[in-house]
This record gives C-alpha cells, structure tokens and sequence, in this order.
C-alpha cells in the first residue's frame, strides 16, 4: 500500500541560484532538447550493442579463419566508427543544452550530479581512443592485439550509458542532496548517483540497445535475403544481428514489469499518466487507447480491462493505484502524450519479442532459419519499429517526469533559459539534423552497395 | 580541491587549444588549399593525419565542459547564458564538421567530397572563432554572475572578436607546424615545402596579431593585461612569445619533429597565462571559493578524473604512439586522386 500522506506533503522545492528572469521561450527549449534526444539514443544504441556484435564476428574469424567474418567484422566496425562520430557530435551538443536550455538547473544541482558526467567524459574520451585503434587496427596490429583493444569499446560503451542514466534515473528519483530554504546543501555526489531508478533504467536501456541495433542491422540483412543475397556473409550478418535481439527482446518484457513497479511506487502520477488514471482506485482497470480530458480531469472512451492495472501495477487485483486527482492540475503530466507513448511502446515491444521467441524457437527446434518471407519482411520493418518503441519510452519516461524537471524538487519552467528567440534556434536545429540523417542514411547505403571481398583484399 | 579543479579545468583547455585547435587548422588549410587538383595533396594529408584523433582530441571539449559544470556550476550557468548565441553557433558548428570530415572519408565522387569538404572546412574556421569570442568576452569581464542573461554585446565586444581571430589562427599556425612533420614522415617532400611555408607565414601573422591583441587587452580588459604583464603572468607571456620564436627557427631549420612541442608549448603558455592573471577569481569578480561546489563534490570529482587519468593516460600515450609511428595510416593519396580510377580498391 502506498502512503499518501507523503505525496501531500510534497519536497520543499528550488527554483534555483541564477537569478528570476522570465523564460519565454520554456515550450521551445523543451522541443530543442527532446528532438537532440531522439537524434542521440538511437546512437547510443548502437554504442551499446554494436562493439559487442563486431567483436563476436570477429572471434568466429579468429577462430575459424573464415574470410567472410573478417569481411562482416570489418565493415560493421567501419559502420560503427561513423556512427560513432555522429555520437561525439550529437553528444557535444547535448552537454551544450545542459548550459544553454537548462542554465538554472546545471548551476543548481551540478554539484550533486556532474561527478556522474565526468566518470562519463572518461568512458567516452577511452571510448574514442579504442575506436580509433581498433578501426584503423585492420591488418596493421598483431592479431591479438587488434581484437583486444576492441574490447575496451564495449565496456566504456557500457560504462558511458551507465553514468548518463545514472544522471536521469536522479533526475526521476532526486537522491543524495538537502534543500534549506530553496537551497540545494549537503552534496552527496555517490549517493545520487547511485539512486533508486539507476538500476531498472539502466538495463531496460541496455536491453533496448541491443533490441534496435539488433533488429537494424538484421533488416538490412533479411532486405538482402529477399532479394536471394544468402551467402554465408549475409547470412552470418543476419543470425548474429538477429540471435542478440531475439534474446534481448523477451527478456525486456520482464525488465519492463520491474520497471513498472518501481514507477508505481516511486513516481504514482506517471503511471496515473501513463494508464490514464483520474482518481485513485482500488482494483483499478487498464484503460486500452482513450482520450484524458485535462479540463474534467477524466478518461473519455477507451477499452477498459477491469482490474489489470492494479495486477500489473502490483501484481494484486485489489491493490490501490494513486489516481491524477491527488496533485493539483500544475503538478500533472501531459496525460495523452505519456498514455500513448507508453501503450505504442509496449505494443510494439510485445510484437518484437514474439518475432524473436519464433526465430530462437526455429533455431532451437529446427537447426535453421524460418522459411516464410514473411518472417523476413517481418524482420525488415522490426527495425525501424524498434526504434519507435526506443523513443516512445523514453517519451514515457521524460514527459512522465513533467512538471518537474528535478522530480518534485525543482520545475522545468524555473531551470529554462531566459533567452527568446529560441524558435529560430529550434527551426536551425531541425534543419541540422534533418540534413544528418540523409547524410548517414546515405552513407550507409553507399557502404553496403560495396563488395564483401573489398574488406579481404583491401589493405 | 577547488585549485585542482580550476587547474583540470585549464589542462583541458590547453590540450584541446593544442589537440582541437590543430584540428580546427586543418580545416582552414583545407579551405584555403585552392582547387580539386591544386589542393588534392594538402587534402589526402589532412584527412590522412586527422582520421585516427580528431574524435579523441574533441573529447577534450567535454571534458572541460562537465569538470566546469561539477566543480563551478553557478559560472558554467552564467556563462552558458550569456553566451547563449556564439555557443549556439558553435554547437552548429560541431554538428557540421564532424559529421562532414567523417563522411568525406566515404566520398565515392570528386563532388560528393568537394560539398562535404566545403562544410567540414568552413565549420572549423567558424567554430574557433565563436569558441574563441566565447573566452575573449569572459577574459572582458561580460558576465554578470549575480543575475546573468543572454547579451550579444557580451561576444561582439573587441576583445571577444580579437580572441576569436586569434584562436583561429593559433589552430592554423599548430596545424601547419603538424602537418610538416606529417608530412616529412609520409615521405612527401613537397607537401613538407608547402606547410613549411604556411606554418612560417601564419606563424610570423599569429605572434603579430597576439601581441596586436595585448593592447586591445590594455584599453579594454585592463585587469587581464595587468596580470599578464607583471609577476607569474609575464613570466608565462615571456615564455610564449620565446617558444613562439623558437618554433620558428625550428621550422626555418627544418626540424619539424621538435618544433611541434614548442609551438605546442606556446599555445600552452598563453592558456597558463591567463590562469595565472585571472587568479584568484575563475571568472572576473567571481572568487573561487565562492564559485566553487561543496568539497564532497570536489572531492568526488577529482577521485574520479584521477582513476580515469590513470587509465586515459596510457590509453592516449598509445593511440599517439601507433598514429606517430605511422601504424594506424591509411596509405596516402591526393583526395582528388582516390576519385580517377573508376571505382577500384583505390581508397
């Protein structure tokens, strides 16, 4: 059972050290920062998985001596340094964000969490070190050596990941720091970092990155077996790229249950937000689609399933879940953004797991590849579906935390720049970004227009 | 605790004024080496010598930033806010040439590398340069830490403009004495001529233009210029401007391997010169005890940096190690060239 009476008596609040200009431009800010989000993740993403994926191909050749895996190795770390350098500059511009859009809340609070960006700038500074060595390693380091400075590139990716979602699990779950009288005292740069929501993002991020780099690089692969390209090369790049989705994928689902809970207990207006709970309710029902109405503070239309949030809030038919009516109408999400971001992500995340429990189970069964082509087309489109649920989650999880930008601390309006004219920043960075995607897209074509045998021969 | 972040804060600086700023170089003599077949040759060396570092080397930006935003957080707000539109610009900037340096190395035709080195050359000029004003408007006193807002007067001042000019032509004058030696151990003689000259022109240019810079210091940041011209701040000007010297005379004699670290070394002698004018204070009217985190974050902060130094530091020795023998070089080719066989394992 939850206790409401701490929600009433909420944390005394900051509105931070720089100074009360008005932010006129906070709607703006906030669009400048989740569009440099949506750029990066998917970056991340293949920060976190692909190192590993090159280095087990890598292996195979090692031991095997087959060319078609160094030619697979080789090409896919080619990939990876590109993308990499995309990260370095998108990541750059993130960290500019933290000064320019959020100046109050980086003077306030980065005493509590900037340990966490610095043990950050290490993993990355190692991780662009080993790139380099190992990208530009091809044929020109010592067999050993060259596959052990891969390795570094995995664990600083993991490292890199979990030093930045220590910093949002913080942000969602405020440890490690008093306020006195608005004022943020008593630092304790460890304990925030190591706070409550670090370990269930973390590993729910970690499994997404395998899940979209996953399914990416396999629908490349299935696109080319459709097309009757079934070589042993693409078909190494296919079952590799596939077999870590297929496991991270179900194994989310129960990554995602957790995650849950925590939020029930931790963060209860999210998941009011995200079921689209308008009063607290014992034996509450899941709400399927449906429209908040912010005004009435009620859910119109929608499929109710009676009793199935309070099972999959706490796992109890007749537990208690806390309704939006428990904080005033400022202290609210924007309900209908969190309620469908969430339900696209779970619906598309149940889809990708089964998608990987049929191929695991073929494998398994049947020591081959499914047959049907519809699998295959069912493979090409799990990318690009993958990384609708990637953002849709974390629009979950980031427009869930609204109001508040430190949660229940401090608001977003009081961390904004007070600088206007930040549309036209916006409509620049639209642009930027828009202009980089086609860039990398085409890049990625032009990569994989090339011959295999180029990696063998070409020294 | 708050001297050694200030001064983590500073050895970034310097290593990425060095590191970053010979990158940035790059692009200018990039820019300016003329046409597809006249500049082929300075191009292929540029692309060769830079692809393996110009990642690692960035990092150092971020390694500045997030010490300055955990250890000084109230000034890395005020600043950040003052500044909103040069660092906005630069941000721009970084998108633009990084991606555009990487992509160029994929370039399958003469004009897909000719757009993509326009865009990679043009941001390295543009992006110093706003860096630059950046540092000139704090070293001008521009930021109001009590109640700070976006000022474009803060980067348009004179002296935000001299030391932006002034970065990049420190990144170019770097590159040109790098790129000599680059290119003396690719073996390529007249490239070697052609950066010689460039890092004596641009030499002789950057230590006029530096010491044009201390007087627009003297009548417009006089704090900053009476620190840099008595006691330990001299000391660092001195130091400079006879590091400056030698490079050239290195460089006039051909001894490119040496004249990196003192050309090097003079770029970090202008960085420690301004630490040791603006203290006590991190910004002008800020003290640092009064700037800094509380000491469990500082003290936090430098276990953590100094348990990754430890490994940083070898790490990098290595990288450089491999990229200085030549172990990590891609063959070198004019970048015009790698585009006339049709289509071959040319690259």
């Amino acid at each position: 059972m939850l206790d409401l009476g701490v929600l009433a008596a909420a944390a005394e609040q900051v509105t931070g050290v720089l100074g009360d200009q008005p932010a006129p431009d906070a709607i703006e800010a906030r669009r400048m920062q989740a569009l440099s989000l949506a750029v990066h993740i998917p970056i991340v993403c293949f920060g976190i998985a692909f190192p590993a994926m090159i280095l087990f191909v890598h292996g195979l050749y090692l031991r095997t001596g087959e060319a078609h895996f160094k030619a697979l190795a080789k090409r896919w770390s080619k990939v990876a340094l590109t993308l990499f350098a995309v990260g370095v500059v998108t990541g750059t511009i993130l960290s500019f964000e933290f000064g320019l859009l959020w100046p109050d809340f980086t003077a306030t609070f980065g005493e509590v969490y900037g340990v966490a960006f610095g043990l950050e700038g290490v993993a990355f500074f190692l991780e662009a070190i080993f790139i380099a060595i190992y990208v530009y390693g091809w044929d020109r380091l010592p067999r050993r050596t060259h596959f052990l400075t891969g390795i570094p590139i995995v664990i600083t990716g993991f490292f890199g990941s979990f030093c930045v979602i220590a910093v949002n699990g913080w942000m969602n779950h405020p440890e490690g720091f008093g306020v006195e009288n608005g004022d943020v005292v008593d630092p304790e740069p460890f304990n925030a970092i190591f706070n409550g929501n670090l370990w269930h993002e973390l590993i729910h991020m970690y499994l997404a990155g395998y899940i979209v780099a996953g399914f990416i690089v396999a629908g490349v692969y299935a696109a080319a077996h459709l097309r009757g390209k079934r070589d042993a090369y693409h078909r190494t790049g296919l079952v590799v790229a596939l077999s870590f989705a297929a496991l991270a994928a179900p194994a989310q689902v129960i990554v995602g249950d957790w995650a849950g809970r925590t939020v029930t207990k931790d963060q209860p207006i999210k998941l009011a937000a995200i079921e689209g709970l308008p009063t607290t309710t014992k034996g509450a029902p899941f709400t399927f689609g449906g429209w908040y109405d912010a005004e009435n503070n009620t859910m119109n239309g929608g499929i109710e399933i009676p009793k199935l949030l309070s099972v999959l809030a706490d796992h109890d038919p007749n537990a208690t879940v806390v309704g939006l009516d428990t904080v005033p109408p400022e202290d609210r999400p924007p309900v209908n953004i969190v309620h469908y971001s969430f339900q696209i992500m779970v619906g598309i995340g149940t889809l990708l797991a089964m998608l990987g429990a049929l191929f695991v189970l073929t494998l398994w069964r049947h020591k081959r590849l499914p047959r049907s082509k519809w699998f295959y087309r069912g493979v090409v489109v799990a990318g690009p579906l993958a990384l609708v649920a990637l953002i849709a989650g974390w629009v979950t999880t980031e427009v869930g935390r609204q109001p508040w930008i430190v949660y229940e601390v401090m608001r977003v309006e009081d961390s904004v720049t007070s600088s206007d004219g930040l549309e036209l920043g916006f409509a620049v960075l639209v642009a930027v970004y828009l202009l980089l995607a086609v860039a990398v897209a085409w890049l990625l074509r032009r990569l994989s227009a090339q011959s295999p045998e180029r990696e063998v021969v070409h020294r | 605790m708050a001297e050694i972040c200030l001064g983590l804060i500073f050895v970034g600086l310097t290593m990425y004024a060095v590191l970053g700023g010979a990158d940035f170089g790059a692009g200018f003599w990039d820019l300016t080496a003329g046409g597809d077949r006249r500049g082929g040759p300075v191009r292929g060396l540029i692309q060769r010598s830079m692809s393996p570092v110009w990642e690692a080397n960035h990092v150092w930006l971020i390694f500045v930033l997030v010490v300055s935003w955990t250890a000084f957080p109230v000034a890395f707000g005020a600043v950040f806010t003052t500044f909103l539109v040069p660092l906005f610009l630069a941000a721009l900037g970084i998108i633009m040439r990084g991606t555009a340096f990487a992509l160029r190395g994929q370039a399958a035709t003469i004009k897909e590398a000719r757009v993509l080195g326009a865009i990679f050359a043009l941001s390295s000029v543009i992006l110093p340069f706003f860096l630059g004003t950046v540092l000139g408007g704090i070293a001008a006193g521009a930021v109001d830490v009590a109640d700070p807002a976006p000022s474009n007067d803060a980067w348009t001042s004179l002296v935000a403009i001299t030391a932006g000019v002034l970065a990049v032509l420190t990144g170019a004058y770097l590159s040109a004495v790098f790129l000599a030696g680059d290119a003396r151990r690719a073996e390529l003689p007249d490239l070697e001529r052609a950066f010689r000259a460039r890092a004596l022109g641009i030499g002789v240019v950057t230590g006029a233009a530096s010491i044009g810079a201390l007087f627009v210091l003297r009548s417009d940041a006089r704090p900053l210029y009476d620190g840099l011209t008595s006691g330990a701040g001299l000391a660092a000007v001195i130091a400079s401007v006879a590091a400056g010297i030698a490079t050239l005379a290195l460089i006039w004699t051909w001894r490119f391997g040496l004249a990196r670290w003192t050309a090097a070394a003079a770029v970090a002698a202008v960085v420690l010169g301004w630490w040791l004018a603006t203290r006590p204070d991190v910004l002008p009217g800020l003290p640092l005890d009064e700037a800094a985190s509380p000491d469990a974050t500082l003290t936090a902060l430098v276990i953590s940096v100094a348990l990754g130094l430890l490994l940083l530091v070898p790490a990098l020795l290595y990288l450089y190690r491999l990229v200085l023998a030549g172990t990590l070089s891609q063959g070198y080719e004019p970048l015009d060239q790698q585009f006339r066989p049709t289509d071959g394992d040319g690259s």
